[in-house]
């Protein structure tokens, strides 16, 4: 049964929203967080394990100095301090995908605190979201109902539960209430975590890859009536997997929020889980800030003590984040705002920075990758970089044109012909016979022949009407196949008949 | 009955190395003791007879054992350098997870359950060469002070079996004062390899907290949990020590520094002027009110020994460590809660399905654990859930690691004047047997480790050895040094010197005086308990 839900439109007349999120980043170490099981994703379920991560009695935990390492990175990256002394605490609760029924994590001294991001919407709107914390913690195994429907718990027989993830390094980054935002708050919401997976794939800490769950979003909505500074009850949307679906879980969630305070009734504070195939939100548990997993300091592991000289040192080792490249190429390039946001949303950037430092000038990069490769990628159905096209095809191929060689039409044929594989643009000019004929001879005769076939026209230009020219080029670009440099066509037929182009 | 047995482990080291006896007819020797002493645990055929005795053991390893003394004998006999205690036998207290035995910790939620790794100490101790015997008999989880709280039945105190052997350790404390093996190791979070050792005539030893590796022992209260030696003289416990001591890098609270030199201590405590010069501090709430009458005697006479042998004593006050078994308790606790949340039957171990009603996961999790824990783990979790619970936190566990960082200043500043302190290892010897269990007040069981806890609160070392036996009850008495963290090896030199001088009073090692066992046991009217 679906719930009620307001138009979006009419939601926003009538309430504030104030978003929070909390994303957990899987970090990409070799081995786990507090153990030396790899961390391999999709393997034999339960292999890679160990004593540890089963939690198996006896065991210990040890700190993997490499996930500090890469929290302290994501940390400095959105502007967090970093904390001198930052303590492990235990979450208890019981739950089958938690071999120790806790959950090893930060509680009140995370590694990384008071940062800020900020974010710029399609349209250039910038919005700043203060980050209140990054803390690093363990992930859970990973349960599969079996026997019910969907894989849903609700009438399962049985659960099947995989260990491999059990002990994976996690980073959450949790924000502020984020006020103000209004009717961009969906798009606000894809953006922050489109922000989060770029920073962390810059940093080379995660594999980033939201469908393998490397970046996994909970979204909390909550409404409160236009005018008030009070915030609503909110409630946590989980299973928000693709950027897409943050965007229309943020949506969905105040559109249901506002039907149910229209109604004259209370929100209930819960996790929600978001179904991308109905495109709806469920009731998940019930949550509440009493929720009482008795937080108590790790007695198993030592402080994490960190010191200036080594995270000036972790600072130094910071690439350039996606928003300063994305500033600096976009002036580097001389792309217009809306050539670079298309370029953005294509996927096209990584492809065009290859291909300019490859060697070829950014506009014709910009043209190739929105253009001809882009088609081929729709039509395909690939993404650019998996169409067979490199920053080299288009160097190639530029080069060619740019020499004359070829023209843009056969270029774009040559194009075709290299995504099928058949080798490099030079290459395939040479064996398929493409290059553009230039020789005059030849040319003047195939002009000669053409006018000799077009009087009428013929006479139209020596009368003065020069752009009926373009009739004659046509004719003689289609006796030699194209092949032909059709503005030295255009100036022999104009030489021809004594006009001046 | 060999005489082997009665060895000490040093003196079977160099009897080993002499080639004058062999790590089999050693291992065989202590194997027969078991045999005719410790009763029902030793296999179906004599548990389904009734056999009873000491059930110090909960598993017997004697095969593997043998081959191993076997395989020492072979490469020693091949003239190849050996580890200094190779051949010499051992038992595990059942904390401790050993492959291709069971590891039970003594409670029916583990009953069955064989471990796929080894213990670091285990690790160690094969490393060593040294045959295992078996496992030993603890309070469940190593929750109790007279190991009534196995599930497997109690231990008893080889001095007089109506008596408990303390605990939780009683197993490995009983397993040396029986002369069943001449090394055990067992674990101490709030006394128990001290007071077991105390109430048995045998030795014990609680080191720095991070001096021995924890990984592969199953923790009690991880804070507080340390391995420790169990023998029956001060050098044994110092050879044992420095066996399984040292670095892990798998326990995130190891110590990074050197074990020893303990052995080297030892001997020079027990030399002739050994103790000139040291200053002891008597901790003046540890040795009045409350202690039994020939506790006190005993553990005076033990000072004036020292006194002669050249140390100086004075008196301290550790004003906080009258608060500290309710910080234990609290601390423990909750450490307790968290720490046995593991044992909820999906995984491993007892699974138990509710008798009726829906199959979920949270009432087979919820039956598991209501069939396979007793009772005092039932309470302590309980208890430790209680007080982690939000609102509860800041005056339970909170005021409770208060009073551990006053514990700590309190013996720092002792320190600061004193070598080592001094105080009777517990306020009374081995009660009997059911006298203060499930029946009685439990506070009046906590409170015997009134002389145990804070050491482990402030993480500080401490070593029991015996003191004699009391006038009222003819039962062992044991008296504790606690030094300063990292100081370890004036542990051994004070308490060798000690022995020494009590070795020369008593013309013998205070377990000639033992009744002899097999005829105790042979006498004895186990009745329903058998």
């Amino acid at each position: 049964m679906s719930d009620e839900i307001l138009s979006f439109e009419e939601a926003m007349e009538k309430y504030d929203p104030v978003l929070g999120f909390e994303v957990h980043v899987e970090l990409n170490t070799a081995t786990k967080m507090f153990d030396s099981a790899p961390n391999e994703f999709g393997d034999t379920p339960n292999t890679n394990i160990t004593p540890v991560s089963l939690g198996l009695p006896g065991v210990l935990p040890v700190v993997n100095g490499k996930a500090v390492e890469s929290s302290i990175k994501l940390g400095l990256a959105l502007g967090c301090e970093i904390a001198p002394v930052s303590h492990f605490a235990r979450k208890n609760y019981f739950y089958p995908d938690t071999p120790k029924n806790f959950q090893t994590s930060q509680y009140d001294e995370p590694i990384a605190a008071n940062g800020s991001i900020d974010i710029e919407l399609e349209d250039g709107t910038v919005f700043t979201i203060d980050i209140e914390r990054a803390h690093m913690e363990e992930d859970a195994g990973k349960l599969t109902h079996m026997g019910g429907s969907a894989g849903r718990i609700q009438g399962a027989e049985f659960s099947l539960v995989d260990y491999n993830r059990a002990g994976v390094p996690l980073v959450e980054i949790v924000t502020r209430p984020i006020v103000g935002a209004g009717d961009r708050a969906p798009e606000l919401a894809r953006a922050y975590v489109a922000a989060i997976r770029d920073i962390v794939k810059a940093l080379g800490i995660s594999d980033a890859r939201m469908e393998r769950g490397n970046v996994r979003c909970d979204a909390n909505v909550s409404l409160m009536p236009k005018g008030s500074t009070e915030f609503g009850t909110r409630t946590e949307t989980k299973n928000v997997n693709s950027l897409r679906s943050v965007e229309r879980a943020v949506r969905y969630e105040i559109q249901r929020h506002a039907a149910v305070l229209e109604a004259g009734e209370k929100i209930v504070q819960e996790t929600r889980m978001w179904h991308e195939d109905t495109r709806e939100t469920t009731a998940g548990r019930p949550k509440s800030d009493a929720d009482d997993y008795r937080y108590f300091p790790e007695p198993d592991l030592v402080p994490v003590v960190t010191d200036s000289e080594w995270i000036e040192r972790l600072r130094g080792e910071l690439p350039e984040m996606p928003a300063e490249r994305n500033k600096r190429l976009k002036t580097e390039w001389g792309f217009s705002d809306e050539e670079f946001r298309d370029v953005i949303n294509a996927g096209a950037l990584e492809p065009i920075e290859a291909t300019v430092a490859a060697g070829a000038p950014a506009s014709v990069a910009r043209k190739w990758w929105m253009g001809e490769i882009a088609r081929i990628a729709k039509e395909r159905e690939v993404e650019l970089t998996e169409t067979g096209a490199t920053a080299e095809t288009v160097v190639e191929l530029n080069k060619l044109v740019e020499a004359k060689k070829i023209n843009d039409k056969i270029a774009r044929q040559v194009l075709g012909f290299v995504v099928d594989g058949e080798g490099k643009p030079a290459d395939i000019v040479e064996k398929r016979g493409l290059a553009v004929v230039s020789d005059d001879g030849a040319l003047s005769s195939a002009v000669d022949e053409a006018l000799a076939a077009m009087p009428d026209v013929a006479d139209k230009i020596r009368a003065g009407k020069v752009q009926a020219a373009g009739a004659v080029v046509g004719q003689v670009m289609k006796a030699t196949r194209g092949q032909a440099d059709a503005a030295r066509v255009r100036e022999l037929i104009l030489e021809k008949l004594g006009v001046e182009g | 009955m060999s005489e082997l047995i009665k060895l000490s482990a040093a003196e079977l080291a160099e009897k080993l190395k002499s080639g004058e006896v062999s790590s089999v007819e050693v291992t065989q020797a202590h194997l027969d003791r078991i045999e005719a002493t410790d009763g029902a645990a030793l296999d179906e055929s004599n548990r389904a007879a009734g056999k009873a005795g000491l059930n110090a053991f909960l598993h017997i390893n004697a095969e593997e054992a043998l081959e191993v003394a076997a395989a020492v004998d072979k490469d020693r006999a091949a003239g190849e350098t050996l580890p200094e205690l190779a051949g010499v036998p051992i038992a595990l207290k059942d904390l401790i997870v050993t492959k291709g035995q069971p590891t039970t910790a003594a409670s029916k939620i583990l009953e069955g359950w064989m471990s796929p790794y080894d213990g670091t100490v285990t690790q160690k101790v094969r490393a060593a060469r040294m045959p295992i015997l078996g496992k030993t008999n603890l309070d469940e989880f190593a929750m109790g002070s007279s190991t009534e709280h196995s599930a497997f039945g109690v231990t008893r105190n080889p001095w007089a079996l109506d008596r408990i052997p303390g605990g939780s350790g009683g197993g490995s404390a009983v397993a040396v004062a029986a002369f069943q093996a001449p090394l055990a190791l067992g674990t101490d979070t709030g006394g128990s390899i001290r007071q077991p050792a105390a109430v048995t005539g045998s030795v014990g030893v609680k080191p720095t907290y991070g001096g021995i590796s924890r990984y592969g022992v199953i923790a009690m209260a991880s804070s507080l949990d340390q391995v420790g030696p169990c023998t029956r003289t001060v050098l044994d416990a110092a050879l044992l020590h420095e066996v399984v001591g040292g670095h892990d890098p798998k326990d995130s609270t190891s110590l990074n520094e050197p074990v020893g030199p303990l052995v080297e201590q030892a001997r020079a405590g027990a030399a002739e002027g050994g103790l000139k010069g040291l200053r002891i501090g008597v901790i003046k709430e540890l040795s009045g009110e409350g202690f039994q009458a020939g506790v006190l005697s005993r553990f005076q006479e033990s000072l004036d020994l020292l006194e002669q042998a050249g140390a100086e004593i004075v008196e301290v006050s550790l004003p906080s460590v009258k608060e500290a078994i309710g910080a234990y308790y609290l601390i423990m606790s909750s450490e307790v809660s968290s720490n046995l949340a593991k044992y909820d039957g999906v995984r491993f171990g007892l699974r138990e399905l509710p008798k009726e009603g829906p199959m979920t996961i949270e009432r087979v999790m919820a039956a598991s654990r209501a069939a396979g824990f007793g009772t005092e783990a039932k309470r302590r979790i309980i208890l430790g859930t209680y007080a982690l619970s939000a609102g509860y936190y800041d005056a339970y566990y909170g005021s409770a690691q208060k009073v551990r960082t006053l514990i700590q200043r309190d013996y720092a500043k002792a320190f600061e004047t004193c070598d080592v302190l001094v105080s009777p290892t517990a306020p009374t010897t081995a009660f009997k047997l059911g006298e203060k269990n499930e029946s009685a007040d439990p506070m009046a069981m906590y409170l015997g480790d009134i002389a145990t806890v804070p050491t482990n609160l402030a993480g500080v070392p401490s070593i029991s050895l015996p003191a004699g036996l009391a006038d009222e009850d003819g039962l062992p008495v044991g008296i504790q040094f606690t030094a300063p963290a990292h100081e370890d090896a004036r542990l051994y030199r004070v308490g060798a010197g000690l022995e020494a001088a009590l070795n020369t009073k008593w013309g013998a090692p205070l377990w000639a005086q033992m009744p002899e066992t097999e005829s105790l046991i042979r006498d004895f009217d186990f009745g329903g308990a058998k």
